[in-house]
C-alpha cells in the first residue's frame, strides 16, 4: 500500500495542472466568500442570515474544482493510455483506488481548509461591522462557527472524492465531470422547480449538494431538511458509493 | 467543411443518443411537474387594474363616499402586525409591506382605481396608486397624512406635527368618477420567511392593525361604513379583519394587499419559467457533449488529420461551432417548443395558477431557451478548444451557469443583491429568455430565477452570453493559430 502511494504521489507531483488546480481551488474559494462577505447586510435582529454560510459561499463554486481534481486525478490517465501502465503496477483494484483517494483527499483536504479557514476569519472580523453582532443575537466565536468550517472542509474533500468514484465508473472526464457536477447542481435546482414542498425538502434531503451544505449552517438548525453531521453523511454516503462502484467495475473491466 | 464536421459529429452514436436524450429531458421534466395547485376552471381568475395588469386588492376600508374636491387628514398613531406561528396563533413580526394609511377609490369593487397614502411596516410613508405606482415619502419620521383631490388629480402630503406639511407625491387618475369612497384603510400582504434552502420558505397571511386619530374631512360630515374588500381569489380565508371606534380614534384591522400579482413562493400560482426546469440537464448533457466535439479530437490526434485536411484553422473552429450550435438549437428547439406549450397545460391541469401569455412571449421562451443553450454548447466547444482538456470546459460551463443560479435563488446565502449581480455579469443571465413577469420592489416575494424572475431583461441576459461565447471563440482562434495540434 505504501509503494502505491508513494507511486500516485509521484504521479500528482510531475502532474502540472495540480498546482493550478489546488490554487483555483483556493483563489475561487476565497474570491466568493469574499464578495459575499462585503456585501452581506443583516439590518436588525432575526433578519435570516447565516453569518457561517456567507462566510463560507465560497464552496460553491469551490466545490467545482474541487470536483474537477477528482476527475483529473483518474481521467488524465484514461486520457492518455497511463492506466495500463498504472494497472500492470498496481493490480489490486482497490489498493489503487485507496491509494489514489488518499493522494486526492489530503492535498484538496489541506487546500479547503486554507481557502474556507481565511474565508472564515475574513468574516469573524469584518461581518460583526455589517451588524451581525452580539445585540442581533450572532455569535461569530463559537463552536458552531468551528463545525461549520470544519464540515464545508470535509465537504470539498468528499466532492472531489466523488469526482473520482465517479471517473472509475465512466471512464472518461468529459462525462464524469458532467456527471458530477449535474450530480451536485441538479437536485438544488430541481428542489426549486418542483412545486411540491415534501418533494422538494426529500430531494434537497438526498442530493449531495444541499444536503452537504445544510452542514455549514448555524442558525435555524430545526428548519434544516437534515441535521448537520447528517447531510455531511450523505455526501459520505455518495463517495462512498461511487468509489465502490468504481472499484467493482475495475475488476470486472478491462482498462 | 460543415459536411464533415457533421458527418463526425453524426458519426458517433454516444453523441447522437446524448443530444437526443436532452431534448427528451427539457419535455420530461415540463410534463413531470410535481406542482399542485387549487386553481380549477376560473377560480383563480385575476383582477386587473386599470392598466390591464394582473393585481390584487384586498383591504379593509373605513370609508364614506364623497363627491368633487376636498382633503382627507388622519394620523397613524400605531401600526403592528402579526404572522401565524406553526402550530397554530400568530405572534408579533414586522411585516415590511404592511399598510395603513388614506386611499381614495373609485369604487368598492376589486381593480378599481386609486390613490392612497400611507404609512408601511418598515419602507416609511409611501404614496402609491393604480396598482404599480409607487412613490417614497420624507424619510425623517411622520405619521401625519393627507391625500387632496382636485379634479382627476390625487396629491399626498406627509407631516411629522399636522402643521408643516411635505408633498410627497401628485398622480392623474382619469378613471376617477365625481363621486369617490374615501377613507381610512389597513392591509397586509402575505408574510414570507425564507430560511435554509428553498423547502423552508414558509409564508401565509399576515394581519395588521393600525390606530388612527385626528381624522378630518373638508367634506360635511356623513356616517362611516366598515368594509372589508376582499378582490384575492381562492377559497383561503383570510385572518379576522374589521375595525372599532373610540371618540376620534378607529382602530382597523386588514389583511391582503393592494398592488400588482407577483408570482412564485409568496405570490401566486407560479411562472411559465418553471415549464423549462428540464433546459438544466440539456444543458449539462449539450456542454458535455460540445466540449467533446473538440476535446475527442486532441484525445485521439484526429485533429491533427483535420488540420491537414483543412489547413486555414479558423474554418475549422467555425465548422465546429456551427455544427455544434446548430445541432443544438434544432434538438433544443425540439424539447421547448413541446415543452412550453404542454408544460402549461399539465400545471394548469394541476390546478396550478399561471399568467397568461401572448404568443410573441410565448414564441419568445421556446426559441431563446433553445438559442440559450445553444450558444452554451458553442462556448463549451470554445473553452475546450483553449483548455484541450474536456472536463475543464465541462466544469467551467456548468459552474459558471448553474452556480450563479443556484446560488441566487438561496437567499440567505447570499445576499440579495449579490444574486442579482451574478445572474447579471455570468452565462447564467441568458436565462433571463424565460422572463414573462414584471418584478416589484413594492411587493415582497422571492425573485430568485428559479421562480422566472431575472434582473436583466431578456434580450441583454442573451447579450451577455453571446459576449461570453465570442470572447471565448476569439481566444479558441488566437489559441488555435499559435500552437501545433
Amino acid at each position: 500500500m505504501r509503494r502505491a502511494i508513494r507511486a500516485e504521489w509521484a504521479k500528482a507531483c510531475s502532474d502540472p495542472a495540480v498546482p493550478w488546480l489546488l490554487a483555483a481551488l483556493v483563489v475561487a474559494t476565497i474570491a466568493v466568500s469574499g464578495v459575499t462577505i462585503g456585501t452581506a447586510r443583516c439590518p436588525a435582529a432575526a433578519c435570516g442570515q447565516d453569518p457561517a454560510r456567507i462566510s463560507l459561499a465560497g464552496v460553491y463554486l469551490g466545490q467545482a474544482i474541487a470536483a474537477l481534481a477528482g476527475v483529473l486525478a483518474l481521467g488524465g490517465e484514461y486520457a492518455t493510455g497511463m492506466i495500463r501502465v498504472t494497472l500492470t503496477a498496481i493490480p489490486r483494484r482497490r489498493r489503487l483506488l485507496a491509494a489514489k483517494a488518499l493522494v486526492l483527499g489530503g492535498p484538496v483536504l489541506v487546500a479547503s481548509a486554507l481557502a474556507l479557514g481565511a474565508a472564515m476569519l475574513a468574516g469573524v472580523i469584518v461581518l460583526p461591522g455589517h451588524g451581525f453582532t452580539a445585540g442581533h443575537g450572532f455569535d461569530l466565536a463559537s463552536w458552531a462557527t468551528a463545525r461549520a468550517w470544519c464540515c464545508a472542509t470535509v465537504y470539498l474533500t468528499l466532492v472531489a472524492l466523488l469526482g473520482l468514484g465517479v471517473t472509475a465508473i465512466v471512464r472518461d472526464s468529459t462525462i464524469a465531470t458532467g456527471v458530477v457536477l449535474g450530480l451536485l447542481y441538479l437536485f438544488p435546482v430541481a428542489a426549486m422547480a418542483v412545486g411540491n414542498r415534501a418533494v422538494a425538502r426529500r430531494l434537497e434531503q438526498i442530493g449531495p449538494m444541499s444536503a452537504g451544505l445544510d452542514s455549514q449552517a448555524t442558525i435555524d438548525l430545526h428548519s434544516l431538511p437534515l441535521a448537520p453531521w447528517a447531510g455531511l453523511g450523505v455526501v459520505a454516503l455518495w463517495a462512498a458509493g461511487a468509489l465502490g462502484l468504481g472499484v467493482a467495475l475495475l475488476r470486472l473491466r478491462d482498462a | 467543411m460543415i459536411r464533415a464536421e457533421w458527418m463526425k459529429f453524426r458519426s458517433v452514436r454516444g453523441w447522437v443518443i446524448a443530444v437526443v436524450v436532452a431534448a427528451v429531458a427539457i419535455v420530461g421534466f415540463a410534463v413531470e411537474g410535481g406542482s399542485q395547485g387549487s386553481c380549477f376552471g376560473n377560480s383563480c381568475a385575476q383582477l386587473t387594474g386599470p392598466g390591464g395588469e394582473a393585481v390584487s386588492d384586498s383591504f379593509y376600508f373605513v370609508h364614506q363616499p364623497l363627491a368633487g374636491n376636498g382633503a382627507i387628514t388622519a394620523r397613524v398613531t400605531s401600526l403592528t402586525s402579526a404572522v401565524p406561528v406553526p402550530h397554530g396563533g400568530t405572534q408579533r413580526a414586522v411585516v415590511p409591506w404592511a399598510k395603513a394609511g388614506i386611499i381614495l377609490t373609485a369604487s368598492l369593487a376589486g381593480g378599481s382605481a386609486y390613490a392612497a397614502i400611507m404609512v408601511t411596516g418598515s419602507h416609511g410613508i409611501r404614496m402609491q396608486d393604480d396598482y404599480t405606482g409607487d412613490v417614497a415619502g420624507p424619510a425623517v419620521h411622520t405619521d401625519w397624512l393627507r391625500l387632496t383631490r382636485s379634479g382627476s388629480t390625487v396629491t399626498g402630503y406627509a407631516s411629522p406635527d399636522g402643521t408643516h406639511w411635505t408633498r410627497v407625491g401628485a398622480v392623474t387618475l382619469p378613471a376617477l368618477p365625481a363621486t369617490v369612497q374615501g377613507g381610512l384603510f389597513t392591509t397586509s400582504p402575505q408574510y414570507t420567511q425564507t430560511s435554509l434552502g428553498v423547502a423552508a420558505i414558509t409564508g401565509d397571511a399576515s394581519q395588521s392593525t393600525a390606530v388612527f386619530d385626528h381624522a378630518a374631512l373638508t367634506w360635511p360630515a356623513a356616517a362611516w361604513t366598515g368594509t372589508n374588500v376582499d378582490g384575492s381569489s381562492g377559497p383561503a380565508a383570510g385572518p379576522a379583519t374589521g375595525y372599532t371606534r373610540a371618540g376620534g380614534q378607529f382602530t382597523v384591522t386588514g389583511s391582503g394587499d393592494i398592488g400588482p400579482v407577483t408570482y412564485g413562493p409568496s405570490g401566486i400560482g407560479t411562472t411559465p419559467a418553471q415549464t423549462l426546469a428540464g433546459a438544466f440537464i440539456a444543458l449539462i448533457i449539450l456542454a458535455v457533449t460540445g466540449a467533446m466535439f473538440i476535446t475527442a479530437e486532441y484525445r485521439r490526434g484526429l485533429i491533427r488529420v483535420t488540420l491537414a485536411a483543412c489547413p486555414r484553422r479558423g474554418r475549422v473552429l467555425a465548422a465546429k461551432a456551427l455544427v455544434t450550435g446548430l445541432v443544438a438549437f434544432v434538438v433544443a428547439l425540439a424539447g421547448t417548443a413541446v415543452a412550453v406549450p404542454l408544460g402549461q397545460r399539465v400545471l394548469r391541469s394541476h390546478g396550478v395558477y399561471l399568467p397568461p401569455l401572448t404568443v410573441l412571449t410565448e414564441g419568445r421562451m421556446i426559441v431563446g431557451t433553445a438559442a440559450a443553450l445553444a450558444l452554451c454548447a458553442v462556448l463549451a466547444v470554445a473553452i475546450g478548444t483553449v483548455a484541450r482538456r474536456g472536463a475543464a470546459a465541462v466544469a467551467a460551463v456548468i459552474a459558471l451557469i448553474a452556480a450563479p443560479y443556484v446560488l441566487s435563488a438561496s437567499i440567505p446565502v447570499l445576499p440579495l443583491g449579490a444574486g442579482d449581480w451574478l445572474m447579471r455579469v455570468t452565462p447564467a443571465a441568458a436565462f433571463a429568455v424565460e422572463q414573462t413577469v414584471v418584478q416589484y420592489p413594492q411587493v415582497d416575494d422571492v425573485y430568485a430565477p428559479a421562480y422566472g424572475y431575472f434582473p436583466l431583461p431578456a434580450w441583454a441576459g442573451f447579450a451577455v452570453l453571446c459576449a461570453w461565447t465570442a470572447v471565448f471563440l476569439a481566444l479558441a482562434l488566437v489559441t488555435l493559430n499559435r500552437r501545433d495540434a
